[in-house]
């Protein structure tokens, strides 16, 4: 075809060849015991390479200083009207703070979402591939996936690369036929459906607060309070996580975004009896 | 700490299995379920490393009901814990092994009820009684004791909750819900 030439198209086999001149034919992994003879994998990666270590050379012990993006708190609790999903939004790198303006939600679609803890780039680009599976999922099917149709999908995204250094704990949210739901999924391939799950090094203090102050008859008003008070108390003790509350609820007929509020300023809010 | 215990019985097997899913020092649930129901009569009890535990349980329990679609009949719980412990022996020297520690139960018409150990070292055996994890340093010698192959239902509750009592005063984690599961008719206690 005339558009074929003029365009300067070349083949895919001709560009393989030049990338692999030793003709190597399989760019994917071989088959590992997750992926029972399923033929296509996600990913790439070459025979020989192994990531894992090569993520080990980076850190400290390799020489080189480049720490990961690790520190953070979320939290998700499923009350009576829905589910509140609340995170901070600091991103560290070692002792550094890279940003204290990130977010940390990733909006699936309107009646999905997700939570990122653990390594940034792992997070959002598991994640965003889970939104175009999903939104592929409703295409085909003609109707919404379920909550814990994306959550197993995700986890057995996680599942292909075990032990090749992946790091990411996450917490889908939903609002499905069967009523509102929360996964928690993460990538050692654990995944949990339950009423309140929190990630992240903060999360051990913001279990405190809100199991402490959970009500299951609560109202709007005190569940999104009680969102803000875990994140805020659990930054306020974890160096690792701060900056701002980002806060969603999620409803019948999708999330609405709830507040975006300072952790400094929750704080002094708070300060009476604190210390 | 997780825990399995099994105890089999005349006409009868009893399963029981702690309900925490925990992370380092987190409980994060309370009701997790440990048990994967193969057939109507076969119960498979499965404890490990995160992640290997629902995905190796899923796979021989949908390759369990797939045998049934293909061939019109259950497998027999000896079968079902052979190609079990095969699928655990097969990946053990690959890149990946499962770790996982499982008790299978089954009810066979014609040879009875069974109870199978395996291990994560791809072991097993048909044992009267079974289990795993910490606590079983603490109740095996309470079964050793007081198991009889003529026990009744009640007589097996009754040792059983002694093993749970044992597992639950003596064990560090103090919140140790048990699920029971009697498998005759397979209805949760």
């Amino acid at each position: 075809m005339a558009l074929v030439e003029v365009s300067g198209f070349k083949p895919y086999s001709e560009l393989r060849g030049q990338i692999f001149p030793t003709k190597q034919t399989h760019l994917v992994d071989r088959t590992s015991h997750y992926s029972f003879g399923t033929k296509t994998q996600e990913f790439a990666v070459p025979l020989g390479v192994e990531p894992s270590g090569f993520l080990k050379s980076c850190r400290n012990d390799g020489g080189v200083n480049i720490d990961l993006n690790h520190g953070t708190t979320t939290l998700a609790f499923k009350f009576r009207h829905g589910v509140i999903v609340a995170v901070d939004s600091r991103a560290s790198a070692g002792r550094y703070l890279a940003s204290n303006d990130v977010n940390k939600v990733i909006e699936i679609n309107p009646y999905l979402l997700g939570t990122m803890s653990g390594s940034a780039a792992d997070c959002q680009y598991w994640e965003r591939l889970l939104a175009k599976e999903c939104r592929l999922y409703r295409l085909r099917n003609n109707q919404r996936i379920s909550v814990a149709a994306a959550s197993k999908l995700l986890s057995n995204m996680m599942l292909g690369y075990r032990g090749m250094g992946l790091s990411m704990g996450s917490m889908i949210c939903g609002w499905d036929k069967e009523g509102p739901g929360l996964y928690y999924v993460d990538d050692n391939g654990t995944r949990l459906s339950g009423r309140m799950f929190s990630t992240g090094c903060g999360n051990s203090y913001a279990y405190g607060v809100v199991d402490s102050g959970y009500k299951e008859d609560m109202t709007v008003e005190e569940a999104y309070e009680l969102g803000r008070r875990g994140i805020a108390h659990a930054t306020h003790r974890d160096a690792y996580s701060g900056g701002v509350v980002n806060m969603y609820h999620m409803q019948e007929d999708g999330w609405i975004k709830v507040c975006k509020e300072d952790v400094s300023q929750l704080i002094h809010r708070y300060r009476k009896g604190m210390f | 700490m997780e825990y399995l215990i099994g105890i089999q019985g005349q006409d009868f097997v009893l399963v029981a299995a702690d309900n925490v899913a925990a992370s380092s020092i987190i409980q994060m649930k309370h009701d997790y379920d440990k048990m994967f129901k193969l057939s109507e009569k076969i119960l498979l009890l499965c404890v490990g490393e995160a992640g290997d535990t629902v995905q190796f349980a899923e796979y021989i329990q949908k390759n369990v009901q797939l045998y049934k679609m293909r061939n019109g009949y259950e497998l027999s719980p000896a079968a079902a814990a052979n190609f079990t412990r095969k699928n655990l022996a097969d990946y053990l020297r690959s890149r990946t092994p499962y770790h996982v520690n499982l008790l299978l139960a089954g009810y066979d018409d014609s040879d009875g009820p069974g109870l199978y150990y395996m291990d994560y070292l791809s072991s097993l055996a048909k044992a009267p009684f079974a289990a795993h994890g910490y606590g079983a340093f603490l109740t095996l010698s309470i079964l050793d004791r007081y198991y009889r192959p003529d026990l009744t239902r009640d007589e097996a509750m009754d040792l059983l909750k002694k093993c749970i009592e044992e597992v639950s005063s003596a064990s560090i984690s103090r919140r140790f819900h048990l699920h029971y599961l009697h498998l005759f008719n397979l209805f949760h206690l």
